[in-house]
Formats: structure tokens, sequence, C-alpha cells
């Protein structure tokens, strides 16, 4: 019998001979995954009765692969996660993690996955470090002799030796979204989600954050991530194959190299510019110019643009017209397309609010 | 089904509510305040009804009778605020959404989170006893002690099986049900609805019925035992021991049920099992 494996570091797909379980069974597929809110009383009124949170998401990912889901804020990505994790019924469609549905065969999935939300913290104050890990998993039944290496492990990873000790009532917010991330990989997940798993850190901790799942995938070839993020250069730098979604639907899914040959004929150019003042409006009209995204920095009080350019020329003008007004123009690159870029192609959209600060951008 | 997948079973079970009843009797060595506010502030109270009964020169039964509903009003509150609100807690916590997504019984988390709430309220029971003990040197008899140990316990299962029962029904009305406890307080507010939406009041009154059952019986039935007070009883201890074990059987299961349905429910409206972010 042959499969499909995925080789990571290749990215590319070769066959190969397995006995019949790993044969075409995907870690993680979705087939027309719908899912609908009832809107309550109070949010009624603005957007009508029901909010479509997904609509027909297919998802086919491999045993081994690091996927992204890559979206704005409320495209869906954490409904996704929620449903595959068993937290939440599809309203249609089907799921299955290794080959088991996500509704019919809820306690054999549960076995196999964890999940991690970024913005979260759980546990109990009253326990250290330690010991709140020590109860998570003792939930899946797993036994001290081989939870304890591995909380051991993950507490070092998330810098947390030190404190593992220490009440987590007296740790702080970062410290606590620390513990949750280690949580997640306590239990030796063959599946596991991260919902957005850098989401309010700092930029240092962040990027620890990043590395360390990049080393574990390495280290744990057989192991399946589904990550999902608003953060452009977190699914550019972690994922083998990343889904743009929007609006509950996959718009594109592929490598991030190839998505970004979807935008290669465009140049991007990156500006910065001196002041935090609006620019002008018009600026998306200048024929030439594809889109346009805006960072605020306020600590070093300049704008960041990034530019498509669908014509090359068009730059001059574009300069033009932003350094009207006394503003000055501090720097000029010209840079490579962004998954951003391909989003904002696809959707007419930006994938960030304009004036997201510096530390989300980490560049 | 084999046998050893059986027994498996039963270990993980037993490891679940073990491993969730430590929590509340770790923390309950380890916070003070909770130390406080379980057996200080219960023991001030049983205090200042003695002095009025004294100062009233009541037969020095009375004091008795005092001391032991003190022990109870600390199990009663104990329970509504730490097991019939403990779900909705853990959702505050942000640990909801883990249990569920484990593959653990859910009743094992629950009778973790009873077994854990027992075991705590009744070092806190013991300490209050004995201090009133030899404060105010009333003597107890235990001419049954079987009978008064095992009313004492069963009064324990029938409270927290309801607190059972009652955590996913609390976790269901969500944040308002807060208000509502925070009247079952006090009665008075509680009868005229200040704190909570009148439609709350058909559950809420349901359950200030239901629980005043075990807590009656079983201080009762504590009195006839601890007390002599046979001739004051309701009616026989054992009867009442009976009834009390009945109802905790009937909980227990209640609770079993209430759980599984507080899931369904939840992982189909999308909003009691998650939080509304
Ligand atoms: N429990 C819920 N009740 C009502 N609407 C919800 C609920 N959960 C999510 N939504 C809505 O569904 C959409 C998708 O949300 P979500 O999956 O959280 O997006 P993302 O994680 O990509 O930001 C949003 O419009 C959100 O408001
Ligand atoms: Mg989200």
């Amino acid at each position: 019998m042959r499969a499909l494996h995925w080789h990571r570091e290749t990215a590319s797909y070769a066959d190969y001979a397995d006995d019949e379980q790993t044969m075409t069974t995907f870690s993680i597929e979705t087939r027309n995954l719908s899912r609908i809110f009832k809107l309550d009383r109070a949010a009624r009124k603005e957007s009508g009765r029901i909010l479509t949170a997904l609509d027909d998401l297919n998802l086919q990912i491999h045993p081994g692969e690091l996927f992204g889901l890559l979206g704005p804020n409320g495209a869906g990505k954490t409904t996704s996660i929620r449903i595959l994790c068993t937290l939440l019924l599809p309203t249609e469609g089907e799921a299955f993690i290794e080959g088991m549905d996500v509704v019919k065969d809820v306690w054999k999935v549960r076995r196999i996955i964890n999940m991690v939300s970024g913005g979260e913290t759980c546990g109990y104050g009253i326990l250290n470090a330690r010991e709140n890990l020590r109860l998570f998993t003792e939930l899946y039944g797993i036994p001290w002799r081989v939870a304890k290496p591995r909380i051991e492990y993950m507490l070092k990873v998330v810098g947390l030796e030190k404190f593992c000790g220490v009440r987590v009532n007296k740790l702080s917010t970062g410290l606590r979204q620390r513990l949750n991330f280690a949580r997640g990989f306590t239990t030796d997940p063959k599946v596991l989600f991260l919902d957005e798993p850098t989401v309010g850190l700092d930029v240092h901790s962040a990027r620890q954050i990043r590395s360390f799942i990049k080393e574990w995938v390495v280290d744990h070839p057989e192991k399946t991530i589904l990550l999902t993020t608003h953060h452009m250069v977190e699914a550019d730098e972690l994922c083998d194959r990343v889904a743009i979604i929007d609006r509950g639907k996959v718009q594109v899914c592929d490598t991030p190299a190839a998505l970004k040959k979807l935008v290669q004929k465009e140049t991007a150019l990156d500006l910065t510019i001196k002041g935090l003042d609006p620019l002008p409006d018009s600026l998306d009209e200048l024929p030439g110019v594809q889109s346009l995204t805006t960072n605020r920095e306020t600590d070093r009080q300049v704008t960041l643009v990034h530019a498509l350019l669908t014509d090359p020329e068009a730059g001059g003008e574009l300069i033009r017209v932003m350094t009207g007004n006394g503003r000055r123009l501090m720097g000029l690159e010209t840079s490579q397309p962004t998954l951003e870029d391909v989003f904002v192609k696809l959707t007419g959209r930006s994938l960030v609010d304009n004036n997201v600060d510096a530390a989300e951008r980490d560049k | 089904m084999t046998g050893r997948d059986e027994v498996g079973k039963v270990r993980f079970f037993m490891k679940v509510v073990v491993a969730r009843a430590y929590v509340r009797v770790i923390g309950a060595q380890r916070e003070m305040s909770w130390i406080i506010g379980d057996t200080l502030l219960p023991f001030l109270t049983v205090c200042a009804y003695i002095y009025v009964y004294r100062a009233m020169k009541a037969p020095p039964e009375y004091t008795g009778f005092v001391v032991l509903g003190g022990v109870i009003m600390t199990f009663w509150v104990h329970m509504l605020w730490s097991m019939a609100m403990q779900l909705f807690w853990e959702k505050e916590m942000g640990n909801m959404a883990r249990y569920l997504m484990a593959p653990l019984p859910r009743p094992a988390l629950l009778l973790g989170m009873a077994l854990g709430g027992i075991i705590m309220a009744s070092s806190r029971a013991v300490i209050i006893y004995l201090a009133c003990r030899y404060v105010f040197d009333i003597h107890f008899h235990f001419n049954e002690p079987w009978l008064a140990l095992s009313v004492f316990l069963v009064t324990l299962a029938a409270l927290y099986g309801m607190g059972m029962t009652l955590s996913s029904l609390f976790f269901i009305a969500g944040r308002g049900i807060n208000h509502g406890l925070m009247a079952m307080h006090e009665p008075v507010f509680f009868v005229a609805g200040f704190y909570f939406p009148v439609r709350r009041l058909g559950m809420l009154t349901a359950t200030a019925a239901a629980a005043i059952i075990p807590a009656t019986l079983g201080l009762d039935a504590l009195r006839q035992t601890m007390l002599n007070a046979h001739d004051t009883g309701l009616i026989s201890a054992r009867l009442e021991l009976a009834i009390l074990s009945v109802m905790s059987v009937v909980f227990v299961w209640a609770s079993v049920l209430m759980i599984r349905k507080m899931e369904e429910l939840g992982r189909k409206s999308g909003k009691l099992v998650l939080s509304e972010g």
C-alpha cells in the first residue's frame, strides 16, 4: 500500500510504503465544515439573527505537518479549533482527527489531542506551576513517572523553572500564559492545536515560543500541529503549509513560498515616514498601487508603509504624494512580498488593523 | 470490554477524583484567608448566638443546638460557594475548556470537587466544634457514636450531592446566578427579589426548598444523636438517616445526568461551555 508522506525539510510529498492504518488518512480533515451562531438579543439588532462563523471550510492536513490557519480577527480560526477539539459541534459538515469523527468518536479523539489558546491562562492560583501541570496530565491518565520528565522539560522551555515552586497566583499574566502553553505539550498529544500562541506576549517571549515550536516539530516528526495566527510573519516563519481564511472560508492553501509567488509580479516597497499623521486617502487610488498597509510606531514616532505596486513606475508618484505636506521620507527599501500582500490581493482588505503596534509586527 | 480495561477505567476515574480533590485540600492548607473565612467567621457567629442565649437565660441545651447549627451553616455556605458555583468558577479561571477537552469521566471531576469540599469542610467543622466545646464547656453525648458519625457523613453526602447537581444548573444560568446566590444568604432580599431578575426566582425557590431538606434533616438528626434531644426531634434519627441516604444517591445520579446535559447544550449553542470571546 502506498501513501503520501509529508517531508518537512524538502517541503514536498514523497511516496512511501506503510501499513494500512496510515494510508491516505489525514491527520486533520474537515469536509464542508460550517458553523452558525444564533446571536443573543443584544447583538441581533446590528447584524441579523444568525452569524456564519464557518462556511464550508475544507482542510486536509497530513501527519507531521505544521499547518497554519492565517486570517484576520473573526475569520473563524478559533471556531474551527473548537470544533476540532470537540468543544463545539458543527452545524453542518464533518471533521476528522486521525480518521476519527470529532462528533461520533469524541472520546477517542480527546485522548490524542490537546489545545493551547494563546491569550488564555488556566490552572489554580493556589498550586504552583509544577502542581498545575501535574493536575492536567492526570486528566489524561498519564502516570507521574511519565509526566514528570516532560513537565520538568517544559518548565525549562518556557522559562518557568525558577518559578516552578511559586504559587501561580503570584506569577505575572505573561508567565501564566507560558504555563498554559507548556500544558499543551505535557500530554504528548498526537495532534496539537495552537490558537494564536504568541498573542499578547512581548516580542522576546514570542520569539522564544516560536523557536521552541520549530524545534519541537523537528524532534517530533510524527506529530501534527495546527496553528492559527493573524500574524503573517509567524505563519511564514513556522508553517509547512498555510491556509489563508477569511469569513469562514479557505481562500487559498499552499506553502508560504508558493503563496508568495501569487504576488511575485508585484513590487513591494517599505517606506518609513517621519511622524504619525494620517496619510492622504487618495493614496489607495493611485494608478499602479495595489495595496498599502500602514503601521504607526509610536516609540520611534514614525509611520511604516508597506506598498504593493503592480507597476514599479508608480513608486515615484507614490513617494511624491506621500511626502507632500511636510512629511519626510526617512527610509525606502524594496522588499519581498509577504503573506499579508497575498491576503490583501485575495480579499482586498488588510490582515491586521492598521494601527497595530510595532511589537505585533515584530520585524 | 475485557476485565483489564475495566480495571484501567476505574483507576483512571479514581485518579481524576483524587487529583481534583487534592487541589482543594492543599489549597485549604495554604491560604490563610480561607481558614479565617471558613473557621473564624462561623465560630464568631456561633459565639454571638451563645452569648445572646446565655444573656436570655435560655436552657443550656440551646447552646449545643447553636454549635451544631453553626457547623451545618458552615457546610451550607461552603457547599453553595465551592461546589454549586464551582463549574462556573472553573470557566472564569479558564479551566472548563481544558476539562471538557480532556478524556476524563465527567462525574469523576464533580466527585473530586465534592470530596475535596467535604474533607475541607469537615476539618473546619471539627475545629469549630472543638473550639465551642472547650470555650463554652458544652457537653455532647455520644450514646450512639456510629449513628452520629453516619448521620454526619450522610448529611454531607446529601448536601454535596445537591451541590454537584446544582453546579451544572448554575453553570448554565451563568453570571446572573451570582446575584441570586448572594441573595440566598439574606432571606429578606431573597424573597423581595432585590438582587436578581424575577425569572430566576422560580429556580432559586426550588433550590432553596430542596436545600433546606438535607440541612434541616441532618441538623435534626445530629441534635438527636449528639445532644440526646429526642423529644424535640422531628422524626426518628434513623428514619432521617434513611431519607438522607436516598437523597444522596438521587442527587449524585442527577448530577451525572445534569453535567451530561450541560455539556451537550454547551457544544450545541457554543455559549455555555465557551467564553464569549
Ligand atoms: N460563541 C459564539 N457566539 C456567537 N458568535 C460567535 C461565538 N464564537 C465566535 N463567534 C463569531 O464567529 C466569528 C468567528 O469567530 P472566531 O472563530 O473566534 O474568529 P477568529 O478566531 O478567527 O478571530 C466571529 O464573528 C465571532 O464573533
Ligand atoms: Mg481567535
